[in-house]
Order: C-alpha cells, then sequence, then structure tokens
C-alpha cells in the first residue's frame, strides 16, 4: 500500500540527510533495512504507537540542538569493577577506552568488523522479527544507517561487568548506534549504558541469549536536559535463560524506549524495569512488547515515573500469549507518582491471550505523595522536603529492586537522591 | 511538661467534632495513660499533639515546656522533644532502616542546633539499642518496617524513640497486635528510656500493657473527654467492669 504522501516527503527528507555506510558483511542487512523503511515510512503523528509521544524532532531531517551540560558528578559506575568502553557523540574512543579483552567475551566494533563476521547472522535479524505486529521504523532506519556499534560475543561467565559511556560533546550531534550482543549456551554477562551520548540518539540493541544464558542491563539515560533519544531493544530468550533490564531516565527533553522481548524457549525469564523523574519540559515514553512463545516462561514489566512541573510520561505495555504458551506468567504494573498538578501519564496496558492455561496481570495507577507516609517521616523529625525525597524513593523502589546486584541498586538509588537533593535547593 | 487545656477538635472535612475540651497535664518522669472504648478520640489526640494534617483546632491550647506545639511542623514538634509511636507504622520501601534512623537523628540535631552524630559514632549507639530489643543488623539493614512482622514494627518504633530520646513520649496502642512476648520487648524497651526528665503518655485499650509498663495516673477517655482520672487501680477497674460504668458515671 502506497504512503499517505505526507508521511512519503517526511520520510524521504530524513534519508536524504543520510548515506548509506560502506557496510561490507552487514551491506545486505543494511539494504532491506531501508527498504523496510521506504516501505512502513517514518513514524508521524497519526501512528497507533506514536498517539502519545510527538516523532517529529525524532525523524527531522536534522537534529534539534542541545547544549552540552557539563556534569559535575563523580562519573556513574566508578566505584564498580568493570571494562570501559567510551563513544563520544556515537564514535568509539578507544584512548579514553579499556583494552576490549576480557575473558568469557570477544568484542568487535561494528565500524570496523572484519569481512565475515559471526553477527551477519543476528544483525539486523531481532530487529526485522520484531517489527510485527508493531511497526518500528525508527529501529529499521537504525539498521540501515549505523554507523558504528558494537558486537559483543559472551561465550562464558564473564567476571565484571562491560560498560557502555556515551559522552555528548557537540551540540548538534546526530548519532545511530546500533549493537548486537549474543549471549551463548551457559554465558552470563552484565552491561552497563550510561551518558546522553548526543543531541539526538538514534539506538538499537540486539540480543540474543541462548539457552541457559543470562543477560542483565542496567542503563542510566544521560541527563542532560535538551537531549533527545529513541532507543530500542529487541531480545530473544532462549530455554532457561535470563533477561534483565532496567533504566533510570533523568531529565532528557524527549525519550522513547521501546523494548520488543519474545520469549522462545520454555521456563525463560524476562524483567523489564524503568524508573524515570523528569521536571517540567520532559516527555519520556516506554513503549513495550513481550511475546510468549514458550512453555512456563515468566515476564514482569515494572515501570515507575515521577514527574511535576508539566513532566509527561507514557507507559505502552503489551504481552502477547501465544497459542501454546500455557503456563505463562505475566506482570505488568506502571505507576506514576504526580507531584502537581501539571504533570500528566498517558498509560496503555494491553494483554493478548490465546493459551487457557496462564496467570497475567496488569496494573495503572497515578497518584500524589503519600499523606501517612509524609507525616511519619515528618514526625521523626526529617523536614518536609528530605520526607518527600525519601517517599520519592520508595515510590521507585520496586523497580530499582529488579536489578539483582544490591551494589548497583544502592548507586542508582544515591543518583536519584542527588537528582532530587539538587532539586530541592 | 506537656500541658493540654480545653483542647478541642474538629475533622477538617467533616465538621465532626473529635475532642470536646481535652484537659491533661503530664509532668517530667511520669507515665500517664489513656484508656477508652473505641471512637473516644485517644488517636485524635495523640495525632493533633504531633502535627497530622485534616485536624483543625477549634479551642485551647497544647505546649511543651511551655512552647506552643499547635503552631509548629510536625518536624519542629519532633525537634522539640516530642515522639509519637505509631499504631500503624508506614512502610518506606528502597530506603534504609539505619539510613533512616540516622537522617532522623541528624535532622532533628541539625534542627536544634547540635552537631551531627558521626556514622561510627551512630553504629555504636544503633547497635547497642537495638541489641536490647532484639532487633538484628538483618533489620537494621532492610527498608524501613517492609515486611516487618507487627511486633518488629513495634519495636522499631520503640529504637526510634531510643535513638530519637524525647522528652514527651507518646505510644498509640503500641501493643496493638503484639503477642504476650513480643508486649514484653517492647514494655522493656519503654521502661529502659523511663528517666526523671521524660514523660509518657500510654494510649491503650487494655489494661495488659500497664502490667509491664506501670502508669502514674490513668486517664479514662470518653467521647472527646478525659472523664475520669485516678491511679493504676482504676486501669484494674476498667479490666473488671469495662468501661460502660465508668463512662455513665461521668
Amino acid at each position: 500500500m502506497a504512503l499517505p504522501q505526507a508521511k512519503q516527503t517526511a520520510t524521504e527528507a530524513r534519508l536524504a540527510a543520510l548515506s548509506l555506510p560502506e557496510g561490507g558483511w552487514s551491506g545486505p542487512a543494511r539494504a532491506e533495512a531501508l527498504d523496510r523503511v521506504r516501505a512502513m515510512g517514518l513514524p508521524g503523528a497519526r501512528d497507533e504507537y506514536w498517539k502519545y509521544t510527538r516523532p517529529d524532532t525524532l525523524v527531522a531531517a536534522e537534529a534539534p540542538v542541545a547544549k552540552v551540560v557539563a556534569d559535575d558528578e563523580v562519573p556513574l559506575f566508578d566505584g564498580t569493577d568493570r571494562l570501559s568502553i567510551v563513544f563520544v557523540d556515537g564514535v568509539f574512543d578507544a584512548e579514553a577506552s579499556d583494552d576490549l579483552t576480557l575473558e568469557g567475551l570477544t568484542i568487535d566494533r561494528l565500524a570496523d568488523a572484519p569481512d565475515i563476521h559471526w553477527a551477519k547472522d543476528l544483525y539486523g535479524r531481532l530487529e526485522t522479527h520484531g517489527q510485527t505486529p508493531v511497526q518500528r521504523p525508527l529501529a529499521a532506519l537504525n539498521t540501515a544507517f549505523a554507523s558504528d556499534g558494537l558486537l559483543i560475543r559472551v561465550t562464558g561467565k564473564v567476571a565484571k561487568p562491560v560498560n557502555l559511556i556515551y559522552r555528548h560533546a557537540d551540540e548538534r550531534s546526530d548519532v545511530i548506534l546500533h549493537h548486537v550482543v549474543k549471549v551463548e549456551e551457559g554465558g552470563d554477562v552484565t552491561l552497563l549504558e550510561n551518558g546522553p551520548a548526543a543531541a539526538r540518539l538514534n539506538k538499537v540493541m540486539e540480543v540474543d541469549v541462548a539457552d541457559g544464558a543470562g543477560f542483565h542491563h542496567v542503563r542510566v539515560q544521560g541527563r542532560e536536559h535538551d537531549r533527545r533519544a529513541a532507543t530500542h531493544i529487541f531480545a530473544r530468550l532462549g530455554t532457561e535463560s535470563t533477561f534483565k533490564t532496567f533504566t533510570l531516565t533523568m531529565n532528557g527533553v524527549l525519550t522513547r524506549n521501546d523494548c520488543v522481548v519474545e520469549l522462545t524457549g520454555d521456563d525463560a525469564v524476562a524483567h523489564i524495569a524503568g524508573a524515570c523523574l523528569g521536571d517540567g519540559d520532559f516527555h519520556h515514553d516506554d513503549t513495550v512488547f513481550i511475546t510468549h512463545d514458550a512453555v512456563n516462561c515468566e515476564s514482569r514489566q515494572v515501570f515507575k515515573k515521577v514527574l511535576r512541573n508539566g513532566g509527561v510520561g507514557v507507559f505502552q505495555g503489551k504481552i502477547l500469549v501465544k497459542p501454546g504458551a500455557q503456563k505463562t506468567d505475566g506482570y505488568q504494573i506502571s505507576q506514576s507518582l504526580l507531584l502537581d498538578g501539571d504533570s500528566q501519564f498517558l498509560a496503555k496496558p494491553e494483554l493478548e491471550i490465546y493459551a487457557d492455561d496462564v496467570a497475567c496481570s496488569h496494573g495503572s495507577t497515578s497518584g500524589a505523595i503519600d499523606e501517612d507516609g509524609l507525616f511519619y517521616l515528618r514526625a521523626r523529625g526529617l523536614p518536609r522536603g528530605i520526607a518527600e525525597d525519601l517517599l520519592t524513593i520508595a515510590f521507585i523502589a520496586e523497580a530499582v529492586m529488579e536489578i539483582e546486584n544490591e551494589d548497583l541498586q544502592a548507586e542508582i538509588n544515591a543518583r536519584v537522591e542527588a537528582w532530587l537533593g539538587r532539586r530541592r535547593g | 511538661m506537656l500541658e493540654i487545656k480545653n483542647l478541642q477538635v474538629k475533622l477538617e472535612e467533616e465538621d465532626k467534632q473529635i475532642l470536646k475540651g481535652v484537659d491533661l497535664t503530664v509532668e517530667a518522669g511520669k507515665v500517664h495513660a489513656i484508656m477508652g472504648p473505641n471512637g473516644s478520640g485517644k488517636s485524635t489526640l495523640s495525632y493533633v499533639l504531633s502535627g497530622k494534617d485534616g485536624y483543625t483546632v477549634t479551642d485551647g491550647s497544647a505546649t511543651l515546656d511551655g512552647v506552643d506545639l499547635l503552631e509548629m511542623e510536625p518536624e519542629d514538634r519532633a525537634a522539640a522533644g516530642l515522639f509519637l509511636a505509631f499504631q500503624y507504622p508506614v512502610e518506606i520501601p528502597g530506603v534504609g532502616n539505619m539510613t533512616f534512623l540516622r537522617t532522623a537523628v541528624n535532622a532533628q540535631r541539625k534542627a536544634r542546633g547540635q552537631e551531627e552524630m558521626s556514622s561510627t559514632e551512630f553504629l555504636k549507639v544503633v547497635r547497642e539499642k537495638a541489641a536490647s530489643l532484639k532487633i538484628d543488623a538483618e533489620m537494621l539493614k532492610r527498608p524501613v518496617n517492609v515486611g516487618f512482622s507487627g511486633g518488629e514494627k513495634k519495636r522499631n518504633e520503640i529504637l526510634q524513640m531510643a535513638m530519637l530520646e524525647p522528652k514527651m513520649c507518646i505510644l498509640d496502642e503500641t501493643d496493638s497486635g503484639l503477642d504476650v512476648d513480643a508486649m514484653r520487648l517492647v514494655a522493656d524497651g519503654v521502661n529502659a528510656l523511663r528517666d526523671e526528665g521524660r514523660g509518657f503518655l500510654v494510649i491503650t485499650h487494655y489494661q495488659r500493657l500497664l502490667d509491664h509498663i506501670k502508669p502514674d495516673v490513668v486517664h479514662i477517655m470518653s467521647n472527646g473527654r478525659i472523664v475520669k482520672t485516678g491511679g493504676p487501680e482504676l486501669a484494674l477497674e476498667v479490666e473488671q467492669n469495662g468501661y460502660a460504668d465508668l463512662v455513665e458515671e461521668a
């Protein structure tokens, strides 16, 4: 079917501003992805899955300017023994990064991966698969035009986390990054991500978790005010595998995080969690799609949004249970803490179930700060501001506790506390 | 120490008079108990004294060592030395018990212009006091009251009281939901804090708690007023005859 004229024009304008990288082994996948983009067109305001989030600045030919903010905080995960890999405006910075060798995994750059590469069978594959039943044109655009990214193959249990650090230096940077992570049977890895990355970031991460493997992901999206980001995670889970991801977002004028997970092997576990804190000109959208296509799998979605001064939070979460995916245990909760009357939370939970022996639940709430809790803390001598901060941390706790590592939990809570403290003045 | 005169209080939303003129003085070093049937206004009294929203004081006064409590924010009342042990302590996930205690202790010290307690000193004191209440390191680490049993929550209240060292302690039905052993632990904790400079107001339905925390004065509250005041024997009278006689007498 032909695209509406306006959509086609917008799509071509964006494509005209980009050039297809050389590609090598990824060339065919990129060409196919470009075809997909042309067939779907880039997101427009009338698309069902962009009803609550305006895509125009994400698809415009040029990225809106985003002021670079000097961050005076101690860098995230500084106290964690990790392998650091730095990208500056989307370009790998070898000098700032650690040596890329670590027992249990291999890491290559997408930009200079050798001619024949294991990732050939994966690059763009999970993204393509994730285009049905909901189209995700920005992800296809990413597969076609990604200029850099990492190809991580995990063959064993990796002793320390891999930390991708995204620095932002140019107020006009427009970055497309594409990572592929393949966790092989019995492998286990923790991936940390942090930083604002660019004025505008389009990032895709494809994660293939084999039987019995584990993937743990903690991400903190940079707290620059003007930055924009559209990210996708596409994950495929094998038998008895584990996939856990947590995202903290503070600031950023526009963030859209899509997470598309397919449980294809029996007894697999997927936990997707997120917490965001937004003040003022802040729009944050979590869009999650979980497909249960195997027996006795568990999925959990836990999303918490703290909004004030007109901040907007969106949650679109779907659980699809395919025929035969019996004994599915699906849980979904999305909650917002609205600290004033100007802020908004829009939630669209969806369940679609074609098996008869499943337990799926979903819930969504919006509310103000808990008055009983506030009184309790104040009665112990805590000034109102500090008491409200502690209750805010309490509110997002269910999401933060989805992180298995308690030190990382503490680090996330400390960041949130610092953010709240700065706002309290 | 605590002086309440003709205190009259309405519910803000319902225009309903709950306290209809309460007069009560608790002297330093004394334990006063307030007993009374459900709905007599006991808990309201404790909330109004500690500054909970939702109540309007229509007449009367309440002072702590001569300072007007009713005009102060809840946190300032706490810093002035007032402590309420809650009937239903609130759960605060994500905030460690220890962090909460230290934040509270130091917030009060700061408000009083005292130096903050160092973390080593704090740790030493908290461990000592926790041990006497049979609160282990694990419970100190856990988020405030989350997953605590009824008894653990009440012991945690007493630990907070011990750490904050208030002048005036109000215990709101601290015995509710406690078995005999837990009650004894809590009572021991309270008794350890009894001294000449500190006053207690113990609110309870039953005489049972007062076997463990011996009151100097017992008041009976009914329909928003103190209707009878006496010695410990008054509590025994309630235990034997119920409230009906006393309330009618008044």
